[in-house]
């Protein structure tokens, strides 16, 4: 074993940072509402995020009951099942999961770790909270608009997307485009100032390689979030326009029910590697923050340094960079030229390398240490599994020629779900128990938790493994009823039901989860500044939930890395990451 | 403890479900026995590998969970385990990735003897085209497209004459024998899907996309669409009939080819205009 120094550089002195001009809020419209603090629009990221996601999981029943009990509830037909499935793709992918990784955990977080006062720019990310809610609220009303939301599938997929085969033809993919160009400004207001936050204002001494991983994530998410999106963009822009203006950037020339259409010329297959080019990175954008939030919690309840940190930094860097180049794996089946197909499974297969090593890094920091059964450790632990599980399937939809009789059935939605909303949402909640009681100096009550995290784990698991195989069957997915097929055995039907039940449950045990968020808030014990002994710094601020600016006079300094757990002959099992070095220490370690 | 074993039972759990699923693939059809063999690898690797993750987790749990006294041990990194765990990932990956591509070389090299078929799919129901005698398929364009030509034949084009069409109804094809089938789309993207197959491909307006396979066993066989088009897009089907070769002649003998139905159209429409007469 190799002990690596991580603190070469020389403790720093205290900081002569001049007081930040902030923007204090004069009024209660201002202190809560219209805040420019990052944690109150961390939070109302947070709740928004879960409004419209408690949307995505009433439709994800409706989808549920549909497939478990074809035939028996006759307000679900074939048009409002692909709606339920677009809708309920694209809240969970984007209006939940990155508005809460990023909006919710990056604004909360980033500041707090790094050490600095807010954000950098506070009134543009105010903003940027205001046009999220727009894009929801846009996306929300084609619920209520004519012809109702579009059912074009979450990748809205031209020619289909726009014509009038497909529900929502009307209102429902216009507002929908609408909704994520909103999204997508609103986001980048945001995104930049997540980015420029960690690069130019972390506190004395917090140096790059001594951030936590939970900003390294974060970090790396957005600026490729901010690379992405783009590509999202303008494939929504010139969709609207194939739509309403009636051009034709993705629209061949085309015969629509025995009437000939004035399209001509256009591409579907450019939408569809302009949708991957975002599509695919977007993956990790929601895998790489759960990927950082859940070393530092296994880290922490394990009371154990990370295990080799750096090549964790380094495969996030890694993961990030090589997933701009392996888009067109969701399109192996396209048409697009099949010799495109050697370079990208090699590249997909290639990401599975950096990885991997993560996931040794996370089950070696294990190994040895003092581990608690938190309920965070618990999430923690839940996710390993279920990433294992989701990464190793995804070997197989990278590899060219096993994608090939395995995509578009239910394999593929066994295995995203697995990988990017089963394993992410793991550590999202596992964050929150964690996270909870600097937010409001409460514990969340730990029996509830405990029955949240089994009901959660368990049942998803059992809801998501058996459906690979419904897939290796070859079920088609997007399928309302897989009606009279030879090769389908009537047991299947069985499963589906089986299925359909632990969804129900398992939606129900959020309910439960939610009953704890609002109860202890009121009731839960008093967590004090630091109730897991944690060593960075949003745990050492001088009030709980911190106040608005976040540090008292001084900003902290940071003297070591985050990972300062069980250090031997230390007097506790955790340093701080601001507690400066010993004076008899520093001597001993002099060159 | 308890956390141990259940995370154990998981892993556990996980390998005998896949033993003993009733729910697998579907006896093969067609000559891509190599998709099945590769997933099959793939299978044994990525299985191996959750396993020993999981047990190895469920172990640590077990050994090292929190008791008064306990201290973790205090190791930052270790150099050469990541580089040996690196490096045997890379080596699995390997065994994965190369026969993969290897099997993908043989599925985008059409062998020179495939004969070409054509599959059309629209909103929502299949359509076939043989080529005829002269072995050639005619010109298509959607701006021929009408409810005589619902295939899009160019109507001047003379290897398009003898094509056999087949508009909304079954497939037949000779058991043994390669097909390049072309795929073609009139209004969105459909997916010519039939699971015995293994192979699929989208079919994408604009453009014709292809690929080949030899059916090896005679049988029916229901045709799907896997690339969602919409509203009756679960309701998109027809039948592949792989025959021996005396009942395909016989079958093929009985279609009619475009100039046949064109003409047909042709003489309905006189007899329609001059009362029946």
């Amino acid at each position: 074993m190799v002990d690596v120094q991580y603190d070469a550089l020389a403790d720093a002195p205290p900081a002569e940072v001049p007081e930040v001009e902030l923007y204090h809020p004069k009024s209660w419209w201002t202190r809560y509402v219209f805040s420019q603090d990052a944690k109150v629009i961390a939070i109302q990221y947070s709740l928004t995020a879960t409004a419209i996601g408690l949307v995505a999981l009433v439709l994800s029943w409706m989808m549920r009951l549909q497939l478990g009990f074809p035939g028996t509830f006759s307000f679900i037909d074939a048009n409002q099942y692909l709606q339920f499935i677009t809708m309920h793709g694209m809240i969970m992918v984007i209006y939940l999961l990155t508005a809460l990784f990023l909006g919710g955990f990056g604004n909360y977080l980033i500041p707090l770790m790094v050490g600095a006062r807010d954000m950098v720019f506070p009134y543009v990310n105010m903003l940027s909270y205001w046009v999220y809610l727009l894009a929801v609220l846009v996306l929300a009303s084609t619920f209520f608009v004519p012809g109702g939301p579009t059912g074009a599938g979450w990748t809205l997929y031209p020619p289909q997307a726009i014509l009038s085969g497909t529900p929502g033809q009307d209102w429902g993919i216009i507002l929908m485009l609408a909704s994520l160009i909103l999204f997508i400004i609103g986001f980048t207001m945001g995104g930049l100032n997540y980015v420029v936050t960690v690069l130019q204002a972390r506190t004395r001494g917090m140096t790059l390689m001594r951030m936590p991983l939970t900003v390294w994530g974060i970090f790396t998410a957005t600026i490729m979030a901010l690379l992405a999106f783009p590509a999202l963009f303008v494939a929504s822009v010139m969709m609207l326009f194939d739509r309403v203006l009636g051009t034709s950037f993705f629209m061949p020339a085309l015969v629509e029910m025995g009437q000939q259409m004035k399209y001509g010329g256009g591409s579907p297959i450019l939408f569809q590697h302009l949708f991957w080019f975002f599509g695919h990175p977007e993956v990790y954008i929601v895998a790489l923050p759960a990927f950082g939030i859940v070393s530092d919690l296994i880290s922490t309840h394990a009371r154990k340094n990370i295990f080799g940190y750096r090549m964790m930094v380094w495969a996030i860097v890694a993961i990030g960079a090589l997933s701009f180049i392996v888009w067109a794996h969701h399109m192996y089946v396209s048409g697009m030229h099949p010799k495109f197909g050697f370079f990208f499974a090699t590249t997909t297969l290639i990401i599975a390398i950096p990885t991997a090593i993560k996931v040794y890094n996370w089950v070696l920091t294990l190994w040895r240490g003092d581990i608690h059964l938190t309920v965070p450790m618990l999430f923690a632990l839940g996710f390993i599994i279920t990433f294992v599980n989701g990464g190793l399937t995804g070997l197989f939809l990278g590899n060219v020629v096993v994608d090939v009789p395995l995509s578009d059935t239910m394999f593929v939605v066994a295995h995203f779900h697995m990988v990017m909303g089963v394993a992410p949402i793991m550590v999202v909640l596992g964050a929150i128990y964690h996270w909870y009681p600097k937010m409001t100096g409460r514990m969340l009550n730990d029996a509830l938790g405990k029955f949240h995290f089994w009901v959660t784990f368990l049942g998803a698991y059992l809801i998501f493994f058996p459906m690979h195989y419904i897939g290796l069957l070859g079920v088609p997915r997007r399928y309302h009823d897989i009606g009279e097929a030879a090769f389908i055995p009537s047991s299947t039907h069985t499963l589906n039901a089986f299925i359909s039940i632990m969804a129900l449950i398992v939606g129900f045990a959020q309910m439960v989860f939610l009953f704890n968020l609002v109860w202890s808030y009121f009731k839960g014990r008093p967590s004090g500044g630091n109730p897991w002994r944690a060593t960075t710094l949003e745990w050492q601020t001088p009030e709980t939930p911190p106040g608005h600016g976040n540090w008292g006079k001084e900003l902290p300094v940071v003297y070591r890395w985050a990972y300062d757990y069980s250090v031997p002959g230390a007097a506790q099992d955790f340093i701080p990451q601001n507690q400066p070095r010993a004076k008899p220490a520093l001597q001993g370690a002099a060159p | 403890m308890i956390v141990a074993i259940i995370l154990l039972l998981v892993a556990v759990g996980s390998v005998l479900f896949h033993i003993y699923s009733p729910w697998w693939w579907t006896p093969i059809a067609t000559n891509w026995r190599y998709i099945d063999d590769t997933i099959n690898i793939t299978f044994w690797i990525t299985g191996v590998v959750f396993f020993a993750v999981i047990a190895f987790m469920a172990y640590c749990v077990f050994r090292f969970h929190h008791k008064e006294g306990r201290q973790a041990a205090y190791n930052p990194e270790n150099k050469k385990l990541e580089w040996w765990l690196s490096i045997g990932t890379a080596v699995g990956v390997g065994a994965m990735l190369a026969p993969g591509l290897f099997v993908w070389h043989q599925f985008v090299t059409v062998p020179a003897d495939a004969t070409e078929i054509e599959v059309m799919g629209q909103q929502w129901s299949w359509n076939f085209r043989l080529p005829g005698k002269d072995g050639r398929m005619g010109t298509t364009d959607v701006r021929f497209v009408s409810a005589e030509n619902p295939l899009g034949l160019n109507p001047d084009d003379q290897h398009g004459q003898d094509d056999v069409v087949i508009a909304s109804d079954d497939l037949h094809l000779p058991v043994g024998k390669p097909v390049k089938v072309l795929l073609r789309s009139l209004d969105v993207l459909h997916d010519f899907y039939v699971p015995e197959f293994r192979a699929k491909m989208d079919m994408v307006p604009g453009m014709v996309t292809y690929f080949w396979m030899t059916p090896i066993r005679t049988g029916t066989f229901d045709v799907l669409c896997a690339e969602l088009c919409g509203s009756a897009h679960s309701q998109m089907r027809a039948k592949v009939i792989v025959d021996e070769e005396r009942d395909y002649q016989a079958w093929l003998e009985k279609q009619k080819t475009f100039a046949e139905l064109s003409g047909q159209s042709a003489v309905m429409k006189a007899t329609y205009k001059s009362g029946g007469k």
